[in-house]
């Protein structure tokens, strides 16, 4: 520490050069943040802290088959079942079809088994009440305006009404909040009463999309599942049950490999980054090497003029990456409103952070340890007379 | 005074450099070939061009003694266009994926507002009125060449990860759909026969899926099928099971209804008149287009998006190798600038020492553009892979390395390397010759 002053003066000596280096530095990790943010934001699903004490019960064959809902009771009779909400998918649009609504149709007890779902009091109770009402997520309110009280019509992309009409009305009477560490997305959501839903939709048919079953014990999640699904075996529905985290995870992963498409750029990114801070560090000492023998005359020892310059371009990593991150904090919530909603940057959680900081040390270590083997190494006498 | 002045030239450099650059994101290739040219005719019929050749060739001659320097701008500018190049790939291999699928001569009939055949219902009673519509194509035997078909989605193991289900589109067709679709063929087996529980397979879904080779059994719908046959489409059916529409439709518990109607039409003019007639016809409430639209349209969102992240990728990875160009070339004018002031004093204008800077770094760049974009072209063309399509399901689609993309990246790696060089450059020549010389 004591040699902090000292390590900041050599960094900032040769001011051009440094601030070249630096803004290299901001691009990579600013980069490196959006692009691990959404990495995370794929992953959430899976690693939600919520969840592991439900499973999903689908269609064995198909997400888009129905299962009848007659297996509600079915279900909440498998011991370790602690108790079975369904849902159905609504498809739902505003206004045009660019203005998706991700809506699903809910039975009476869904919001009692996702506990991260925060609804007051009052706005359960109407929600409750209401036949036509909907709850939506504050982040899907807060992109249309939409505030409890609104009359909102919604049309449906596959089911019309009875009366061949695809634009159902509803009136929101609850906006809720969602906790900490619940899966990406789940503010975006509009829920509706299934009750509703299938009594008013031209193909009504009691049926079921998915059943989500709450266990009393996550570790029996295996043998309840398994007991869940032999309730339907040899049946026109056979059913699959997996948790919530295996269900959401093999959903980002159909969408494609995005962890292997962020890992390839960032590959790319990094090695160009170390070749670049590396010339400027080989650079820094090359043109220093006379004073770092007067350095070595008057005392230093090889290990602290080792340690000095691989402190050097660890400063000079983690300064710029820390700025990028900060850059990256600052204009993901920039970018995805600039984009109009094309791409929806999540912002950075402290996971990002952390493994930017730890890259930033590690680059910093990899790019100075030949310059800083180079400086112990240093022979005063040589280095003095400029051979 | 002299600070305003020197600020003053700064400020017209940056708009000069902003000029060159949109004029050169819009210049056609032939544009380029006339300015190049144009430039090897200054250089080697002009003094100041042949003082500019020998300035370029001394610099380039001890390249060599600054290789560590040089390589950050050559691999910095590579990293660049390859990312940006096989970004624009996978968008335009999805593109042109789904693209190829619809052609102008055939059109797609669904329930209106349903955008995705999945979303779609059409009654049985409305089938056959929009087979008999006027301008549809008939067959050699007068049928219709309509086909009522059925899109569902099934779960299957892949084989990249057997222990996850992805989603894959059984698509029921009807009689017609092979003179329909004549680009459909099939390389091994046979076709499916109505009324069995038959498939044949498209080869993209072959290729991703466990267990669709011809002959095995699968289990769809609590029912066995068998796989028939494969086929090759080279468009997005490729990533499709086919099998009978009324079997499908069975299996599924469908009824008689189908999900979409894809007619030929006895010419692409003849697309007005049938869609006029369909949506004047009191029974039928539907929406009709191209097949060609239909399939662009279902591209587009992706492509866009994909789009956008490629591009903004590729501008923050090009600002940071700009920087990294201008590092190096500022350390290689320092270390030579005793060199250049002597050109200078003995007569040397600053023309020459400015575009043979420029000259150089941007023989760098371009040498990094050929690098990355080479090495995209060698690993990602034809690269195969496939995302959630807008009817649920898989998509199989190659990435697509195009002459056109590849010159993107060239045009983007001589900007950078524009941008890296002309500073430097401007800094050589307004060196003052007297400090420069007593240096050192």
């Amino acid at each position: 520490m004591k040699y902090l002053h000292l390590i900041w003066a050599t960094l900032f000596r040769h001011k051009t050069r440094t601030f070249l280096t630096l803004v290299s530095i901001i691009m990579a990790f600013l980069l490196f943040g959006m692009l691990d943010a959404v990495r995370t934001a794929f992953d959430s699903g899976s690693k939600s802290l919520h969840g592991v004490d439900r499973l999903v019960t689908t269609s064995r064959y198909s997400i888009i088959q129905s299962l009848p809902k007659a297996l509600q009771t079915r279900i909440a009779g498998v011991p370790g079942v602690r108790d079975v909400a369904y849902a159905n998918w609504f498809g739902g649009m505003y206004q045009e079809p660019k203005n998706f609504v991700f809506s699903y149709a809910v039975s009476e007890n869904y919001l009692d088994i996702y506990p991260e779902i925060q609804l007051s009091p009052a706005q359960r109770k109407a929600f409750d009440d209401t036949r036509i009402g909907a709850v939506i997520g504050e982040a899907l309110a807060r992109k249309y305006g939409w505030k409890v009280g609104d009359k909102i019509p919604l049309q449906s992309t596959i089911f019309p009404q009875k009366n061949g009409d695809k634009t159902w009305p509803f009136d929101i009477v609850g906006i809720f909040t969602v906790a900490k560490g619940a899966a990406n997305g789940m503010d975006q959501l509009f829920l509706l009463h299934w009750k509703y839903f299938d009594e008013a939709n031209a193909y009504a048919s009691h049926a079921v999309g998915w059943y989500v079953d709450r266990l009393q014990d996550p570790q029996q999640a295996d043998r309840v599942g398994k007991a869940i699904d032999a309730l339907s075996a040899n049946s026109d529905h056979e059913t699959k049950t997996q948790t919530e985290q295996a269900f959401s995870a093999s959903f980002a992963k159909q969408l494609g490999d995005i962890g292997l498409i962020v890992g390839a750029i960032m590959g790319a990114v990094f090695f160009t980054l170390i070749l670049l801070t590396g010339n400027t560090m080989a650079q820094a000492v090359r043109e220093r090497t006379s004073e770092l023998a007067v350095m070595k005359t008057i005392g230093f020892s090889s290990a602290s003029v080792l340690g000095m310059v691989l402190a050097e371009s660890v400063l000079l990593l983690l300064l710029g990456g820390v700025l990028g991150l900060g850059l990256a904090a600052v204009l993901a919530p920039v970018v995805t409103k600039g984009s109009g909603g094309m791409v929806n940057l999540p912002p950075m959680g402290a996971g990002s952070w952390a493994l930017g900081i730890g890259l930033m040390t590690l680059i910093g270590l990899v790019v100075g340890a030949l310059p800083a083997w180079r400086a112990m190494r240093l022979n005063i006498v040589d280095a003095l007379a400029g051979r | 005074m002299r600070k305003f002045k020197s600020f003053l030239a700064s400020f017209g450099l940056i708009l000069l450099l902003i000029a060159c650059l949109v004029i050169w994101t819009r210049l056609p290739l032939a544009a380029v070939g006339v300015l190049l040219v144009l430039l090897v005719l200054w250089l080697a019929f002009t003094r100041r061009g042949r003082q500019t050749l020998s300035v370029t060739n001394v610099g380039i001659s001890t390249l060599g003694q600054r290789i560590g320097a040089s390589s950050v701008i050559v691999i910095g500018i590579a990293g660049v266009v390859g990312v940006l190049v096989a970004m624009l790939a996978m968008g335009d291999g999805f593109q042109a994926t789904l693209q190829q699928t619809g052609s102008n001569d055939t059109a797609i009939v669904l329930r209106g507002g349903s955008n995705a055949e999945l979303n779609s219902v059409l009654e049985r009673d409305n089938l056959s009125v929009i087979a008999e519509a006027p301008g549809v194509a008939r067959g050699p035997d007068g049928k219709p060449l309509a086909s009522a078909e059925i899109s569902v989605v099934a779960n299957l193991p892949k084989k990249s990860d057997p222990t996850a289900d992805a989603n894959v589109q059984i698509r029921g067709v009807g009689d017609q759909a092979w003179a329909l679709r004549p680009n459909v063929k099939i390389v091994q087996g046979r076709r499916f026969k109505p009324g069995l529980r038959e498939l044949v397979v498209g080869q993209g879904a072959m290729r991703q899926f466990v267990g669709l080779e011809v002959g095995r059994q699968l289990r769809l719908a609590g029912q066995q099928w068998t796989v028939v046959g494969e086929f090759v489409a080279n468009d997005s059916h490729d990533s499709e099971l086919w099998g009978d529409t009324q079997t499908v439709a069975a299996a599924y518990r469908r009824g008689s209804s189908a999900q979409s109607v894809t007619v030929r039409l006895t010419s692409p003019k003849a697309f007005d008149t049938f869609k006029a007639a369909l949506l004047a016809d009191p029974r039928l409430k539907v929406d009709v287009s191209t097949t060609r639209e239909y399939y662009t349209k279902q591209s587009e969102r992706l492509t866009k998006v994909i789009r956008i992240v490629g591009i903004t990728v590729g501008v923050i990875m090009a600002i940071g190798a700009v920087f990294g160009a201008l590092n190096t070339m500022f350390a290689a004018i320092a270390a030579r600038s005793r060199e250049i002031a002597t050109l200078r004093a003995i007569g040397f204008r600053g023309l020459p020492v400015v575009v043979s800077v420029l000259l150089e770094t941007m023989l760098l760049a371009l040498l990094g553009g050929v690098l990355g974009g080479l090495v995209t072209w060698l690993i990602f063309n034809g690269y195969t892979a496939s995302t959630l399509g807008s009817n649920f399901s898989q998509v199989v689609f190659q990435f697509k390395v195009s002459p056109a993309l590849l010159w993107t990246g060239i045009k983007w790696a001589m900007a950078i390397g524009f941008v890296g060089g002309l500073f430097p450059a401007v800094r050589a020549a307004r060196l003052p010759v007297s400090t420069a010389l007593r240096e050192l």
